[in-house]
């Protein structure tokens, strides 16, 4: 059931699209950015550093097929043939796992020159929570990476951990945000990072006489503390963009933007393609340095 | 003298009556979310087996996570003194302790008479506590009290890679998926939590004589993981190592309560 | 760039940090290193137009920092670190 409910929230995400505006005919150099992350996949496709299509869509189980799905989801309606490639990257937690690219570039370096793009140059801090780590990554005016983490050991603030709260309140995970706010009063937030401990606080809560939603309002809370922790590490400097699965969660990303004191960049773009334009972009640089394929 | 030791835990909480030294009674509760209620159900479990009643005791030693519920508690024992004193009491000879429970792991150094020279915890994670063990039997749906014993019987190491416990329940129902024998997943399980302990423990020195004490230490298959990462022939496990904090609260309030 | 390798979970956080921008490519911290935390690349993996080498934390070691720094840090009378120690130019810290 849980389950069900979790492949819901994300099959809704699935999405392709071609810039009409473009003939990529007309392009020196098309490139292409693969991001495999652990809960979604995407491919962008670029002419000469110009978004012409891409597609979004749920990572599978094995991630080679994952990065070729998502290259073939972004061609569907594109009338580009694949050897027109000049140059392909692959990014993300199963880089290693895109069997047709050039080369890999980290999802850190690719997220800051992807965000630069889809958010403008103005951008200095990109927060990205995925469905198993939480990035911090500040930039320069050109995307370049200037102080970064990545916090990919512990499910706290992660996708994963809200998964595991959805579950265990059956909430579906895409109402969380909106419940967390059908409370009389905000609670206080759940005091245990650990999302093991976080869960038995929770039940022991329920057991208290807590309803639900101010289960899902304390837990939203707590992911917000446990991410600005994060983001003070290394620092918070304005212009400030959210990339990511829960920039959708507006239960965290609302609680998240008091304590930041900052309002979010707004995008034309799905923000979740910041990965994959950055590692296009990467390989559009790279075939102006004369490195692409022949 | 008869004292009471008494130690709310995150998830059980201990009684033990001592009289001249000897243990003459005890209780053992599930803490529950009501930790006062708890205190007083082992309390009252531990005064039967005694055949006592509370106003005979002389003094009541409180410790653990719940220390604060235990409002009878005339002296107030830190969870670290009362590991090494407990100890102590055990092992006169016993220099490095382990303690490791529900929620927490704990490494003491300990002198011949029983005090604190160093100390290190592992806190508010459950990668390094018995939850990572609890949480991986649920994922191979074996009762935890069966899970070491299964491990035993593997003869195939294997790594699990994820550190925290959430991951590793993915990975270990991804291990299952890919029809990996399931004591060859509880040895991994109970080879990566000792691992995560040892570290620990070499923080503080590794002395002869090592004791484990703490619910974990009934599980043979971490304490044979723990014993061949320390490389060392002898870990000495008291008869009830869960109880060691409320007999080590027990010791301290005798010397201390007034 | 200041490059945070590590995690923070419930129990702290555990990062070492590499000035990039400090850090020549030497190499000394590999062999300073008991743990082999350390490697030197030919290029910073997270500024890939840049070709200099560049010391990171090798991907394993990563989510294991507090343990794989175990023996450096005793829980009291903490030595210097052999890592910061060998480092001429400054540019690697800890955060616990």
């Amino acid at each position: 059931m849980a389950e069900e409910q979790k492949r819901e929230f994300w099959r809704w995400l699935e999405s392709n699209w071609v810039n009409p505006d473009i003939n990529w005919r007309n392009a020196q150099y098309v490139t292409v950015g693969i991001d495999v992350g652990s809960v979604s996949s995407q491919a962008v496709v670029m002419a000469d550093g110009q978004i012409f299509a891409y597609g979004n869509m749920r990572t599978g189980s094995d991630s080679p097929n994952s990065a070729t799905n998502a290259l073939k989801f972004a061609l569907e309606k594109a009338d580009l043939p694949e050897d027109k490639i000049n140059y392909l990257i692959g990014t993300g937690y199963g880089r290693v796992n895109v069997p047709m690219a050039d080369r890999t570039v980290t999802e850190i370096a690719c997220h800051a020159r992807g965000a630069n793009f889809i958010y403008g140059p103005e951008v200095r801090t990109v927060l990205d929570v995925g469905g198993q780590d939480i990035k911090v990554i500040r930039c320069d005016a050109k995307g370049k990476v200037t102080n970064f983490l990545m916090n990919d050991k512990c499910a706290a603030g992660t996708g994963r951990g809200m998964e595991v709260f959805s579950d265990l309140l059956s909430v579906p995970i895409g109402e969380v945000g909106e419940r967390s706010f059908e409370v009389d009063r905000e609670p206080p937030p759940v005091s245990s990072t650990c999302v093991v401990y976080a869960k038995s606080e929770a039940t022991g809560l329920l057991r208290k006489g807590w309803k639900t939603n101010e289960v899902l309002a304390a837990y939203c809370a707590a992911m917000a503390e446990r991410i600005f922790s994060l983001m003070e590490r290394v620092g918070v400097e304005p212009e400030f963009a959210i990339t990511g699965g829960m920039a959708k969660n507006r239960g965290v990303i609302d609680r998240l933007k008091k304590k930041v004191g900052l309002e979010p960049m707004k995008t034309k773009w799905d923000s979740q393609i910041a990965g994959a334009v950055g590692a296009a972009l990467f390989g559009y640089a790279l075939c102006q340095k004369g490195k692409g394929r022949k | 003298m008869i004292i009471a030791g008494i130690d709310c835990g995150a998830k059980n909480t201990k009684t033990v009556i001592m009289k001249d030294g000897q243990i003459i009674g005890k209780g053992i509760v599930p803490t529950g979310f009501e930790q006062s209620r708890a205190v007083n159900e082992s309390l009252k479990i531990a005064l039967k087996e005694a055949g006592i009643t509370k106003d005979q005791l002389n003094h009541i030693g409180g410790t653990g996570s719940g220390a604060k519920a235990i409002t009878d508690a005339d002296v107030k024992v830190n969870d670290i003194k009362a590991i090494a004193a407990a100890a102590n009491y055990f092992f006169p000879n016993s220099r490095t302790v382990a303690d490791v429970g529900a929620e927490e792991g704990r490494a003491v150094k300990v002198n011949a008479q029983g005090d604190v020279e160093d100390f290190a915890i592992n806190a508010k994670c459950a990668a390094g506590a018995g939850a990572f063990i609890e949480a991986m039997a649920r994922a191979l749906e074996t009762p935890l009290t069966e899970i070491g014993q299964l491990a035993l019987t593997s003869t195939n190491p294997i790594p699990l890679n994820s550190q925290c416990a959430i991951f590793a329940e993915s990975e270990v129902v991804g291990l299952i998926h890919a029809k990996t024998d399931k004591q060859d997943i509880s040895r991994a399980i109970h080879d990566a939590m000792a691992s995560r302990i040892v570290s620990m423990i070499r923080r503080i020195g590794v002395n002869p004589d090592v004791v484990m004490v703490g619910g974990v230490a009934y599980n043979p298959a971490f304490v044979a993981a723990l014993k061949r990462e320390l490389n060392v022939d002898q870990i000495y496990i008291p008869e009830q190592p869960e109880l060691a904090a409320a007999v080590g609260a027990a010791v301290v309030a005798a010397q201390e309560g007034n | 760039m200041l490059a945070n390798y590590g995690y923070s979970d419930g129990s702290g956080n555990y990062f070492i940090t590499i000035d990039t921008d400090m850090c020549n490519g030497c190499g000394d911290c590999v062999e300073a290193c008991p743990a082999r935390v350390f490697e030197v690349v030919d290029e910073n993996p997270h500024d890939p137009m840049n070709e200099e080498p560049v010391a990171i934390v090798v991907a394993d070691k990563k989510k294991k920092l507090k343990y794989e720094c175990g023996p450096c840090k005793p829980a009291s009378d903490r030595p210097p670190l052999p890592c910061m120690e060998a480092c001429k130019a400054g540019a690697i810290s800890h955060s616990w």
